[in-house]
């Protein structure tokens, strides 16, 4: 039984959202005295890697969990490849994924069975193939049958990057993608999702405390602050206008309050 | 998982796909297994021997022989049926992986019917062994009951499956921390449900409150065909009609509380 919804999966060519991977304009979240999330705006090209970055509490999670449509927002508007959230979720969650440290896969399923799930729910045709691909791909053969519990920190990482890559999204979320894994593992995936946009014209949003990582993978940088976003560009014309030489300095400058005209 | 776009069709790929991941679960830890037959053999075999003491004390109850272990029975598929249901769901909080599948394209009405599902499987592992451990030991046939069996099961199990919805609902809304009303939200009924007594032993103000149970009329009717040997057809099809507002109304909640968890962030959190 499969009752398919007839309604068209194409959005309306005449909305300028459309064209973008992911439009947020006058976003506000506030949680009861808190204002998460305070009027941010701003739109991510398809095909583009964008590193959004901050202080814990600068609402980078929050920012992104409403994008995946976990958290509804207060006002402000979001669309996600063309189509508005969370009214129309149902038109793109299957084009998009995620990966993030606020969920595991669970831990008594082993590798393959998570995936073979996962890849049912995004409805993966030759399921059995993509699971090896992606085992491949990622490393995976040496533990795919071992639940997922046993496995160590990098490990869980790459499966959970299996399963954000099971249905080939056109959109990827990460949040902390890297967080917890060896210099050399981190850099293995970095590779990977370099790999990954390139070969699939994907767009990615992550969130990412590693100033290295966003130098390395990202196109533009939004640095939030306090809920706000503080600045928005690539990072080499970020740097330039801190005159910094590293974002981790220019991440400094703004989590310790320095203007972009006293840190020159 | 929005709860906005629940009415535009449903993928049975996509409940497979959950069913599929309890029943790895299931397979992957036998303490699991176990629990599930543990309770209900116990239960069985504590009440059939207190039915077996009372009826040799009792005229009227070894003349109605087998409606303390009925009772037993079916109240089992009740709770059993519930716990069925939110444990599937709880396993889901616990492994943290409730984040994944509200991202995913799986709708809020193909997570229940998995869940639904599962408690009937669940269910199955559970009560099948009791039945026959109480053929085995009382010698009380509960498959004797013929069809109205069928219509006491169903109606029982839909109620559970309203409850189990409701506390799930509670659950997602306010994390873990709301977790006890899994395992006791059940109990509540319990008195009011008339499990091992007539309705008519209830003050008349409180009789009124039982009639709006489902559960009410089952035990009703289970007695009135163990004692009076009648089947009531009336009573199943008005515990029916309540089951449907209970299922519907109980849907409704969820959705409301899912929304709410997205509205707070809770489902970000999932903690206490």
């Amino acid at each position: 039984m499969k009752i398919e919804d007839t309604i068209s999966r194409k959005p309306p060519a005449s909305d300028p959202a459309a064209s973008a991977a992911i439009d947020v304009a006058h976003l506000v979240k506030v949680y009861k005295a808190t204002r998460a999330v305070d009027d941010v705006s701003f739109r991510i090209a398809r095909g583009s890697i964008t590193g959004l970055l901050g202080g814990n509490g600068a609402g980078k999670t929050t920012t992104i969990a409403m994008i995946m449509g976990l958290v509804l927002p207060t006002s402000g508007r979001i669309h996600v490849l063309g189509f508005p959230m969370p009214e129309q979720s149902a038109e793109v969650l299957g084009r998009m994924n995620f990966e993030s440290p606020y969920v595991d896969m669970p831990m008594r399923l082993t590798v393959r069975q998570n995936l073979t799930i996962f890849g049912r729910l995004y409805a993966v045709r030759n399921l059995a193939d993509r699971i090896d691909r992606l085992a491949s791909d990622l490393d995976l053969r040496d533990f795919i049958d071992r639940a997922n519990g046993k496995l160590s920190a990098g490990q869980k990482t790459r499966v959970a990057l299996a399963k954000a890559l099971i249905n080939e999204p056109d959109l990827l979320l990460l949040d902390e993608p890297t967080a917890s894994l060896d210099p050399d593992t981190a850099d293995w995936v970095r590779q990977h999702l370099e790999n990954y946009r390139k070969s699939h014209n994907a767009t990615i949003l992550l969130a990412s405390h590693n100033m290295l990582e966003v130098e390395r993978l990202c196109d533009r940088v939004i640095i939030m602050k306090r809920g706000k976003i503080e600045d928005d560009d690539s990072p080499d014309r970020i740097m330039a206008r801190y005159n910094r030489d590293t974002l981790e300095e220019v991440f400094l400058d703004v989590a310790r309050g320095r203007t972009r005209e006293s840190a020159t | 998982m929005s709860g906005i776009a629940v009415h535009r069709g449903l993928s049975l790929n996509r409940i497979n796909a959950m069913v599929l991941r309890y029943w790895y679960l299931l397979l992957s830890s036998w303490p699991r297994l176990l629990e599930l037959v543990y309770w209900p053999a116990l239960q069985i075999i504590t009440w059939g021997f207190l039915q077996n003491y009372i009826s040799q004390t009792s005229g009227f109850f070894a003349q109605a022989g087998g409606t303390l272990i009925g009772a037993v029975i079916l109240w089992d598929i009740l709770f059993r049926g519930q716990l069925g249901f939110s444990i599937s769901f709880l396993e889901e909080m616990w492994a943290r992986n409730l984040g994944n599948l509200m991202m995913s394209p799986l709708k809020p009405i193909e997570f229940l019917i998995s869940l639904m599902i599962m408690s009937l499987i669940r269910l199955a592992i559970g009560v099948v062994p009791m039945t026959l451990l109480a053929l085995f030991f009382f010698g009380f046939n509960f498959y004797a009951i013929g069809l109205p069996l069928i219509a006491f099961f169903c109606n029982l199990i839909f109620t559970s499956w309203s409850v189990g919805i409701f506390a799930s609902g509670l659950v997602l809304r306010n994390g873990l921390g709301a977790e006890s009303i899994v395992w006791t939200l059940m109990f509540a009924l319990m008195p009011l449900a008339c499990i091992y007594y007539p309705v008519s032993v209830l003050p008349p103000w409180l009789q009124v409150v039982a009639w709006m149970l489902p559960p009410t009329y089952v035990f009703e009717g289970m007695r009135a065909l163990l004692i009076d040997h009648v089947f009531r057809t009336e009573l199943m099809v008005d515990a029916l009609v309540i089951n449907a507002v209970l299922l519907v109304a109980s849907f409704a909640i969820f959705l409301a509380l899912l929304r709410s968890a997205k509205r707070n962030g809770s489902l970000l959190s999932g903690g206490e």
